[in-house]
């Protein structure tokens, strides 16, 4: 342990797209973060993670008192004492900023997932997207190649829409026709990717009924902030998103390690 | 956190008995496919198999070979074979893995019993009380084999049965008496026909105690071991074989809950399963559940072969009666309070919905019964995507994630 450090605790995410590792003090403050392209080798990655957000701590592994890894690498983190599921990670997480009763909607890399908490945050109904790719990280990032724009483009470009552009299909390969379709129109760009933010959003809302208070996360979210603009105009309210929301699965499952105890 | 680890299934005592029965089953069809000795019918898994054995035919199940070619994990192999032929991957994957494996000369009974080919049909006879499927799927083999396609229309979505529908469906049944006789069934005989009833309501009988016993707590087994153990309920109902086979069955259960023996060791959540098996991936469900404490107590799909309406005393009545109070030709209230009865029995903690991509007949969740059973008994749902046979629209890293989510959501609920 650092010499008078107080103890710490770690989140690991693997998800299909990205890692992220969160640092907790024991007043639940995220005192470190990482996060990098899951790649290949998870539990390389993992570690990777883990030695940047302990360096933004300044911390030192011996600090660590529990550490909790979810996603679906979460198996494959060597230094790991427990696993949660990424929607159990992702309810604590959000839970933790809004502790209410909330419909969490997480847009992750490969899935979406819409959870329903009750005012003392247990998890009363939750589902994720069946396995097409339709309305995740993915299908952005498949956009993105087929439209040659970089993916931090996407949000900037969308802001700049003023025609509305439908996408009627929720098969991926059947969008992207569609996309071709609307170039040869001469639709512009910034309209084609607001409509494939649109095409996001109308799978997401397809998936469940919307509780009172929404909350967003995920890394989706963080990078394409404008999708929950376009989500509260569409659902007519506003919608929360924590701190760095990327992160609140590895948030999620740092509180979990602290459940342990100290 | 769910303990997640990996425990051995507990082996029956009876399984020796069980192979015995299956593997009698297939070889005396494959003798007399070979001989010509005896008549072969093909029928439907709820079709009027007793009418079939009251006429000396022997009995042969397509759809327990669909199983076989899922569980076998052959049928992601030969199915795009089917498809290639005209045959939808959106259709049932019981018929197109089953003509697939046909048309690749391919069948999972030789691996199981040296048996080189399905039996040959002499008669195709099927009820579309399961699906319109098995029609289809007979007929593609009637047309192969140039031999008889018969069988019975059902109802379908009903709420309440009335006497005239019971009527209708019987004289269906009765109806198919001549054509049976032309494809080479023995001149009908009334007390042989009696005889098959009679003793496929006492396999039904011992199915549903074997089924019950499951309401111990713990329970003595689970959901995987009856979709292994209700084989002889579907291929030899209406034979003494059947019968014997549960009066055994029963007697290890009842000797499980008396020795206080749990499927799951330290049971701590019983589910329910609505819909079709996920045949190429029973050990690996199994596996996963057992290691979360989570024993899956009943299913729908277990319950289907109970026909304890049954009655020696009026045949046809009888039959067209437990053939056509199937849950799956009933409508989503009746459905819907079915459930809920066997929560009551069950007292299980949490549904699993499987959505079959093929097979929507038996896929429950897609009307809002999820959400309404929830509403009415508090016990909360998962919907997982798959398939009956078809692994290719199976996620397995998603499926297991959400099994382990819903298991914690219930954990949560006990604090």
């Amino acid at each position: 342990m650092t010499a008078m450090a107080s103890p710490i605790f770690t989140g690991v995410d693997i998800g299909a797209s990205r890692t992220k590792v969160t640092i907790l003090d024991p007043q639940k403050n995220l005192i470190g973060r990482a996060e990098k392209k899951s790649g290949t080798d998870f539990s390389d990655t993992a570690v990777s993670c883990l030695e940047s957000a302990l360096k933004m701590a300044n911390r030192s592994r011996t600090d660590i008192v529990k550490t909790v890894s979810t996603g679906y690498g979460r198996n494959n983190v060597t230094f790991s004492d427990r696993t949660k599921t990424e929607i159990g990670c992702h309810a604590k997480g959000c839970y933790f900023h809004f502790p209410k009763a909330i419909t969490v909607i997480d847009i992750g890399g490969q899935d979406n997932k819409v959870i329903k908490l009750d005012e003392k945050g247990n998890r009363i109904s939750f589902k994720m997207n069946r396995k097409c790719a339709a309305g995740t990280g993915a299908f952005l990032e498949e956009m993105s190649m087929r439209l040659d724009i970089p993916l931090e483009d996407m949000d900037s470009l969308a802001r700049k829409a003023t025609e509305q552009v439908e996408l009627g299909s929720y098969c991926t390969v059947f969008s992207a026709t569609e996309v071709l379709e609307k170039i040869r129109q001469g639709k512009k760009v910034p309209d084609i990717v607001k409509g494939l933010y649109l095409s996001v959003i109308k799978r997401l809302l397809e998936m469940d009924a919307l509780g009172d208070t929404v909350v967003m996360s995920g890394g989706v979210v963080a990078y394409n902030p404008y999708l929950v603009k376009m989500v509260e105009e569409r659902i007519g309210r506003e919608v929360l998103v924590p701190d760095f929301p990327q992160y609140s699965g590895a948030f999620g499952a740092a509180l979990f390690a602290m459940e342990g105890g100290i | 956190m769910a303990d997640q680890k990996t425990i051995k299934r507990k082996t029956f005592e009876c399984s020796g008995k069980l192979k015995q029965v299956m593997a009698d089953h297939f070889l005396e069809l494959d003798r007399a496919s070979q001989s010509g000795d005896s008549k072969i019918a093909w029928c439907s898994s709820v079709g009027p198999a007793e009418l079939l054995r009251g006429m000396g035919f022997l009995v042969y199940y397509p759809e327990n070979h669909g199983a076989m070619l899922g569980a076998s994990r052959m049928a992601a192999d030969v199915i795009p074979y089917a498809n290639a032929e005209g045959y939808s991957p959106d259709i049932c994957s019981y018929l197109t893995s089953d003509i697939g494996a046909f048309l690749q000369e391919k069948t999972p009974l030789t691996k199981a019993y040296n048996i080189s080919a399905v039996p040959r049909p002499d008669v195709l006879v099927f009820n579309t009380n399961q699906c319109r499927d098995v029609k289809d799927w007979f007929a593609w083999y009637s047309r192969h084999f140039n031999v008889p396609l018969v069988g019975v229309h059902t109802y379908r979505e009903i709420g309440e049965i009335g006497y005239d529908q019971i009527k209708e469906i019987a004289k269906q049944i009765e109806d198919l008496i001549p054509d049976l006789e032309a494809a080479g069934g023995a001149k009908f005989d009334m007390d042989r026909f009696k005889e098959a009833v009679g003793l496929s309501k006492k396999t039904s009988q011992l199915w549903r105690a074997c089924l019950e016993t499951a309401s111990a707590v713990p329970s003595p087994w689970t959901f995987f071991d009856a979709t292994i153990h209700m084989a002889p309920a579907v291929v030899a109902r209406g034979t003494q074989a059947g019968v014997d086979y549960y009066e055994i069955l029963l007697k290890e259960l009842k000797g499980r809950i008396k020795g206080g023996i749990a499927a799951i060791e330290g049971e701590k959540h019983r589910l329910y399963w609505e819909g079709m098996p996920i045949w190429g991936k029973l050990r690996a469900l199994s596996e996963q559940l057992s290691g979360l404490k989570a024993c899956v107590v009943a299913s729908t799909y277990c319950n289907t072969w109970i026909y304890e309406q049954l009655d020696s005393a009026k045949p046809f009545e009888s039959m067209a009666q437990a053939y056509t109070e199937l849950f799956i030709v009933r409508d989503e209230a009746y459905k819907e309070q079915y459930i809920q009865e066997c929560h009551d029995l069950y007292q299980f903690d949490g549904i699993i919905f499987h959505d079959a991509k093929t097979c929507p007949n038996n896929s429950n969740n897609r009307y809002g019964m999820p959400e309404r059973l929830r509403g009415n008994t508090g016990v909360p749902a998962l919907i997982i995507n798959g398939d009956l046979n078809d692994l290719r629209c199976y996620s397995e890293e998603q499926t297991k994630t959400n099994i382990e989510a819903f298991i914690e959501q219930l954990e949560e609920g006990m604090v």
